[in-house]
Order: C-alpha cells, then structure tokens, then sequence
C-alpha cells in the first residue's frame, strides 16, 4: 500500500490563516482537512449587551473586505425582528452598495488571488510583471467598486453610514453621476475581464453538488428572499437554524456546517447563484456567459473564476440601473422602536449566504447573535471537494497536486479571517 | 505644496492592539495639523495601498511590524531598494498587505519617486487589546520622523 500525504503548512493566496492535509492512500484520496487555524474573534460574544443600533458599526469591523455582507445580513435580521420593511430608493441603494463589495471582492479574488493558478505564477505580483496591463485593468476596476462603498458607505474602511432603516444619510441623485460614467468603463473592463479568464485553461472535473442561495422572484440574489437549493429546499430565513446545523471539528477552530438530516455539505456562492438564478442575471452577463462558453449551469469549481466574472458584470449593469432610477427618498432611514424578539435575515455576501440572527430585549439590547458566514457553511463542501476532485489527480507529482489542492481551496475565495469562531468551551464532569 | 503630492499611509487595525501603529502615527500627524501630506488610514489591504499611491511623488507608508527586534523599535526603509524578507508587515489577516503593495507598485512602475516605509516593532496584536507602552512611545517618534522628512523636502525646493 502506498501512502502519500500532500501538506501545505500555510496556504498562500486565500485569505486569512490556514493550512491543508490530504492523505491518499493507493491512490485514493482517504481524508482531506481544512484546517483553520486563525484565532477566534469573539464577536458574536461582542455584541451581547450592546444595543441593536450599535450593530451595524460593530459587525462592519468583522471583515475588512466585505464589511457590507455582515452590515447587510445585520440590519435585515434586525427589521425583520422590528418589523420594518425598507422600500423604494433606500432598498435600491442597499443593493447598490453590494454591487460595490461584489465588484470589489471579486476583482481582488479574480486578479490577485486566483489568476496566476491559471497563467502558473506564485502570485498576483509576479503575474503583475509580465501581465501589468490586465493587473492595472483589474485595479482600476476594483476602484470603482471602492468608490461606490465609499459614496454610500461614507468611507473607505469599516463603513458608517448604514443603519437599522436605512442610512444615516442618503446621497443627492448628482452625486451619483459620476459613479455613472466610471461604472460604464466599468462594465466593458468586466466584459474584457470575463473574455481574459476564459482563455485560462481548466482542469475537466465536476461534482453533483447541493447549491444553496436566495431566491427572489424579481432579482437576481442580494438582500433578500427565501433559502432555497437544486434538491429542494425551499425556506424562509428564519427556518435556517431548523434545517442547518453547525458543528465543531478537531482541526478548525470554524465551524462546519451541514444541512440536517443527512443532507449533508453544500455549496453557497458564485456558483450556486449562477445555477439557481441564471435568469435573473443582466442581458449582458447572460449574453456574455454564452459568449464565454460558461453556459447556463457550471459543475466545475475550477471555473468559478468565469462565474466571478460574468457577476462582476451583472453588479456593474444593477448599479447603473440603481443610479439611472435613483430618487433622492424624504428621509434616508424607516424609523425603528425596539421590542423584544427573535430576528434573522440572510444575505449573499460576494463569498455565499450570510446568515444573522438576534436577540434582543425591549430596551434594545442584544442578548444573543448568530452569524454564520459563507466560508464556515462551505468549509465541509470544500473537504469533499478535495476527496472527490483531488482522487482524479492522484497521478501528478506531488508538486503539481499540491498545487492543484491549493487551487481547489481558492476556488471557494474563502475568508477564513472571517470564519473562525470561538470555539465552545464544553466540561464533561462525568 | 510645490514638490508634488506627499501622502502619509497609516496602515493597520485599531482593534488589534499593536497593529494600530501605523494609523496611530496618521492620527498624531492629523492632530498636529500637519498640512503638507495627504494623510490617509487603511485596513492594510495591498490593492487598497497601491491606489493610495497613485500619483504620489513622495509617500511615508508606515505599519506595525514583527522582525523579532525589540518591541518599540523603529526601521525605516527606502522601499526602492526593497523591504527585508524576514519583517512580517502588518497584521492584516486578509495575507496581502504592505510588502506585496510596494512589489506590486514596482511590477507596475507605479512606486512613488520616494516612498519610505517606517515599522513599527509591535509586541502584541491581540484582538481588542491596547496598544503597547513601547509602541505608543515609538508611534511619537516616528510621527516627529515623518514631520521632520517632509518639512525638510519642502525646505530643500
């Protein structure tokens, strides 16, 4: 019998800490791991006995990069709690600041993160030196998607203008001009970019996969809709927690999350909205998509990449549709009263579902919160990844499978600085 | 300002005890109403500092660090000969930082004229921890260094 393990003490190009272990035997991958080992972050701990409005300030601080997800899947939890619903041009300029993160979690995740897997560079900044006209196209282009969370968000790090009802301050429609004309540049430097990554040669392996994302019957997924999958599920937000379940594992200081009874890993993200939502993506994406060779639905994590892309483009196209209806609303927020109850909400951060739940008492105060955010839900989704996918490469020298299991982990853009939860702390006093 | 845009980068994390160390000294800077640089603060994300650059013609990039030196204890670097390998810069769990801007800046010919880079040396980035007396003593200093840098560019026009 031969055994071979493939470890990789510290992955490069993910973001945030982790490492990988694959050990085949014959062959024949027999167990993959994950491993997260980033220090536990305590937030939803933070939040105990801060008041609701505090929220959206504090969670922002959960993710430098995709503070508007945990800003986003807060502030809903909490209305759907309040029972205030937020219409007309505040909920448009809600999607239009995920249109901003999504354009910029991509573009980062497109072009400095997983580009050089595909051209065969240890990373963006080499890629940078024989590609600079492509690497400074993706740059500018995740500018504009800064620049959007900057206008709405009010600046550039942990933004402060989201609140519980809407914004503390909604922009004047000339204010958004500008972004208008840079969005449209925008759009044909996703197209170019959609065209770029699908001359990328990808390896040939798909999986029968669980995908899990929001669906609404009007848009393509951002803020709301009902949790639902390809093999049937089909559930409000506030179902989550009776058809999810979270458990620990040795090796990961995230959690891994499951569908219960038996419905085991899935997958949440670009490829899961792609295949449930096609739809309702922009002409041009669509068109685009076809012209690339993607096709309507896509099994292969590999090409992920081309997903990326093409809602890169549909983010793009949904912010100009935003800024060209825009209306500056009377008030930029609904007025919320606290009372005390149980909310959740759901949103699709760039990375997956992003789930948020609160408690909170009359005064306001928070006594328990819940996020769940993309990569813990895929972790397990990513481990079977690398059993199935990774067993029909057995054949490569070593280096080459450990640099295909490293591409395999990027496929998922995980953000394992986002993952990691406190462990809890369980005494069996016999 | 006649010798071109002066940025001052103040790059790290507030909630993470030591890291803060380069938004600190943007801080003092500010405070002290210094009105030759464009100061700015950021996460620390590399593409996020490339674009802070941009048509820079002088930069001060300054963030916490982890060399193994003694805590508080302050390098400077001309970013043009290279930072050293064995200097982990700032904290940012996200893994794509300040090394990586100033090599992607270089792949890019996009590096300012000058661009100097100070580090701080921190002892502990600890979630939601102070920052260290030694480092609070170093994040003075290194905002009189960056004082006395640009009053002295702006001198010798």
């Amino acid at each position: 019998m031969t055994r071979k393990t493939v470890k990789v003490d510290v992955l490069a190009r993910v973001e945030g800490e982790g490492a990988l272990k694959v050990v085949l035997r014959d062959g024949k991958v027999e167990s993959a791991e994950f491993n997260i080992f980033e220090p536990p972050r305590f937030f939803e701990a933070f939040l105990r006995g801060r008041h609701f409005v505090e929220t959206p300030d504090i969670v922002a601080r959960i993710c430098g990069i995709c503070p508007i997800a945990y800003q986003m899947s807060g502030v809903h939890a909490l209305e759907n709690l309040l029972g205030v619903k937020v219409e007309g041009p505040l909920r448009d300029l809600r999607r239009l600041i995920y249109c901003g993160e999504w354009i910029e979690s991509h573009v980062l995740h497109i072009y400095m993160l997983h580009a050089p897997d595909f051209l065969g560079y240890d990373g963006g900044v080499q890629m940078a030196r024989d590609h600079g006209d492509a690497v400074k196209r993706g740059l500018q282009l995740k500018k504009v998607g800064n620049e959007i969370l900057q206008l709405l968000g009010g600046r550039e790090i942990h933004p402060v203008n989201v609140r519980v009802g809407g914004f503390h301050r909604a922009p004047r429609k000339r204010e958004l001009a500008p972004l208008a004309e840079k969005l449209k540049w925008a759009r044909e430097a996703a197209l170019e970019t959609a065209r770029w990554v699908a001359t990328f040669d990808f390896p040939e392996r798909e999986r029968d996969y669980t995908f899990v994302t929001l669906r609404h019957p009007d848009e393509y997924p951002f803020n709301e809709g009902r949790i639902v999958s390809n093999k049937g599920l089909d559930i409000s937000a506030a179902e989550y927690d009776a058809h999810f379940e979270e458990t620990h594992v040795a090796h990961s200081t995230a959690l891994h999350s499951h569908l219960r009874d038996g419905g085991g890993a899935y997958l949440t993200g670009p490829m899961a909205r792609y295949n449930l939502a096609f739809e309702q993506l922009s002409a041009l994406a669509k068109e685009t998509a076809r012209e690339i060779g993607l096709g309507e639905s896509c099994r292969n994590p590999y090409r992920s990449i081309m997903v990326r892309a093409v809602e890169t483009i549909y983010a793009c196209d949904e912010a100009l549709r935003v800024i060209e209806n825009y209306e500056q609303p009377d008030r930029p927020f609904v007025p919320v009263e606290p009372r005390a109850g149980v909310g959740h909400a759901a949103t699709e951060a760039p990375r997956g579902m992003l789930y948020h739940r609160y408690q909170i008492d009359d005064a306001g105060t928070i006594a328990d919160a819940q996020i769940v955010p993309p990569t813990s839900q895929n972790q397990a989704c990513l481990e079977e990844d690398l059993i199935d996918i990774i067993g029909g490469f057995s054949d490569l020298p070593h280096k080459e499978l450990q640099y295909r299991c490293e591409q395999t982990v990027r496929n998922y853009d995980p953000c394992i600085s986002c993952a990691t939860h406190f462990l809890k702390l369980e005494i069996d006093r016999g | 300002m006649t010798q071109g845009r002066v940025v001052v980068i103040g790059v790290g994390n507030l909630d993470r005890g030591d890291d803060a160390a380069g938004r600190e000294v943007a801080r003092r800077l500010r405070a002290a109403g210094e009105r030759h640089a464009e100061i700015l603060e950021l996460e620390g994300e590399a593409t996020g500092i490339l674009a802070a650059l941009e048509k820079a013609e002088t930069a001060f990039l300054v963030d916490a660090c982890f060399s193994g030196a003694p805590a508080g204890a302050i390098h400077r670097f001309d970013a043009a000969e290279g930072l050293p390998a064995h200097t982990n810069f700032s904290l940012s769990s996200h893994g794509f930082g300040l090394a990586e801007a100033v090599e992607l800046a270089k792949a890019l010919g996009a590096l300012p004229l000058r661009c100097i880079v100070y580090a701080i040396e921190g002892e502990s980035f600890e979630i939601s921890k102070p920052v260290s007396a030694a480092v609070t003593r170093a994040i003075e200093e290194v905002a009189m260094h960056v004082r006395d840098e640009i009053h002295a560019l702006l001198r010798r026009e």
